[in-house]
């Protein structure tokens, strides 16, 4: 019986592609021989903007690259600015960025697990994990204005201090968060479907991984034992005692694991970073870089004309350049930024962990089922609004 | 200081020729070096000095200068803890540079990338294509001279207030 290839097209409108991601799939019978992606249908040329805003209008621009962990981008955002000013943040503003950094990994995670389980055809735990991910879409709210295009930090600090009742509700969710976890494990951890379609799905080796630029829970699913927010420390992880969880397996149902450790370890971080939170200042000492407090922009004329002047003219930032790296809950997501001393940025380059974790997909996914394909998928965490930019 | 840094100090010793500059600001150590050598230092990095982790390839504009475009690779060592950036000058003229895909795989995806958005050519890189922009784009749109607002438009004059 004569067989030939054939191409089939997935995507870009597809639910279990996250977005629009097009895959050019060649099968030999169910088997995929070649995938090709296809990326750019979101491109909104992010790096390109960002060359005729200054440093605080590309802010709420960062919101929008990776939407399920917005506060991560604008957390690497700043810390890359602040590198180049050398500007040093208080501690209470230090703290919270932690805690709201590290509710944005419990929220992209569990967009992650129940996408994931979802695509593999668990629907029951997509249900309970956009259950709690809406706790944690309400305390966005609650300290931003907006359920997802936060744009919360400053350069410098925050843009506001925490609302009351903010611990409160934080609080609630560590003490919560652990059981619904257990929930997750007991629908899944043991599920023999569940096992079948991930262990020794999408299998690529520690080496593999580094050689292909992989970051972030995806690397360390594969046995690396690698975290930038304990090894490459910023905005004063240093301090918090919380475990790296690794793999052994390198497959799809060790990633699994990683990821849901991840989300205890969270539970952990927001826990200590809460017992030291301390009332004080949220903003730095520096008045050519922050805005001033809104009662004195309300109630003088000179708080009014400093408004203003950072609002229009922005700040200047001295010629230089940095790349500033986060653990983002996808991976590696590092700003380049360049200066030439004006008050915008004249190159801003940003290293989306998505992007280069795509790019390993016909790595991990060749040789199997199509159907293992979207396993692959879910499992890599992909986001196309940061791929894309 | 940059001259203690250890890739420096290497790179000194066996690239004294390729070596361009090197300088530390905020911590971060960056070495420019030709570009004809770019593959031997790269290698020479990811080998003996074990930066085994490309992050980043990306490339700058620096219009009106020369030469005018700046390849950037960063470089992670995952058993060092430390980085260090790598730069090498690409001219208009000659707007080309071997591509790092024969060190590593993720330099694929990140060079198509400059290659789209900057015009940079990556020599013997195996599937040198568009990557965000269609494949029928004419233009690279980060480039100084692209204006913001696209193609046949006037160039931005920056805003108006």
């Amino acid at each position: 019986m004569a067989s030939e290839i054939m191409t089939l097209n997935m995507g870009p409108q597809h639910p279990s592609t996250h977005g629009v991601l097009r895959l050019v799939v060649e099968l030999d019978g169910e088997v995929i021989q070649k995938i090709t992606p296809h990326i750019g249908y979101l491109h909104r040329g992010i790096e390109k903007l960002a060359e005729h805003r200054t440093y605080h209008q590309t802010l709420p621009l960062t919101d929008r690259m990776d939407y399920l962990a917005p506060m991560h981008n604008n957390l690497g955002y700043v810390l890359a600015v602040e590198k180049l000013l050398g500007l040093d943040v208080p501690e209470r503003a230090k703290l919270v960025r932690v805690i709201m950094a590290e509710l944005t990994r419990l929220k992209s995670h569990l967009v992650w697990i129940a996408c994931h389980a979802l695509d593999i055809g668990a629907m029951t735990v997509f249900l309970y994990a956009f259950r709690e991910r809406e706790l944690v879409m309400d305390l966005y709210e609650m300290v931003s204005g907006a359920r997802m295009t936060s744009n919360y930090f400053r350069v410098g600090g925050l843009s506001r201090d925490l609302p009351a009742g903010f611990e409160q509700k934080v609080q609630e969710i560590l003490d919560t968060f652990p059981g619904h976890f257990d929930t997750y494990e007991g629908l899944l951890t043991k599920n023999t479907i569940w096992l079948q379609r991930t262990i020794g799905n999408g299998v690529i080796s520690a080496e593999d991984a580094i050689d292909f630029g992989i970051s972030g829970p995806a690397l360390r699913g594969s046995g690396v034992d690698f975290d930038l927010r304990r090894d490459l420390p910023y905005s004063g992880y240093e301090e918090f005692d919380f475990k790296v969880p690794v793999g052994e397996n390198c497959d799809t149902f060790d990633r699994y694991k990683v990821r849901l450790v991840e989300m205890r370890e969270s539970v952990k971080i927001i826990d200590q970073a809460l017992k030291r939170l301390k009332p004080g200042p949220i903003l730095a000492d520096a008045p050519q870089v922050c805005y001033p407090p809104k009662e004195s922009v309300y109630n003088s004329i000179e708080g009014l004309i400093h408004h203003f002047k950072i609002a229009s003219e922005g700040f200047p930032v001295p010629e230089g350049e940095v790349y500033m790296a986060v653990e983002n809950p996808k991976g590696e997501l590092g700003y380049y930024i360049v200066s030439d001393g004006g008050n915008m940025p004249y190159r801003m380059r940003v290293r989306p962990p998505s992007f280069v974790n795509l790019g390993a997909i016909e790595k991990m996914a060749k040789g199997s089922m199509l159907a293992d394909l979207v396993a692959v998928i879910g499992t890599l965490d992909i986001v196309l609004g940061e791929i894309d930019r | 200081m940059a001259e203690n840094n250890r890739a420096v100090v290497k790179l000194k010793e066996r690239f004294a020729d390729a070596l361009l500059e090197y300088k530390e600001h905020r911590g971060e150590v960056t070495v420019t070096v030709k570009k004809e050598s770019i593959l031997e230092v790269l290698k020479y990095l990811r080998d003996d000095l074990r930066y085994n982790f490309l992050s980043d390839v990306t490339a700058v504009d620096y219009l009106g200068q020369e030469p005018r475009f700046m390849v950037v690779y960063h470089l992670l060592s995952i058993p060092n803890k430390d980085r260090v950036r790598v730069k090498a000058p690409v001219t208009e003229a000659d707007c080309s540079i071997d591509s790092a895909t024969a060190l590593w795989n993720s330099a694929n995806w990140l060079e198509r990338e400059a290659y789209d958005l900057f015009g940079i050519n990556f020599k013997n890189h195996p599937n040198l294509v568009r990557i965000l922009m269609t494949d029928d784009w004419v233009g690279h749109p980060l480039r100084k001279d692209y204006p913001l607002q696209g193609p046949d438009r006037e160039p931005y004059k920056g805003r108006l207030s």
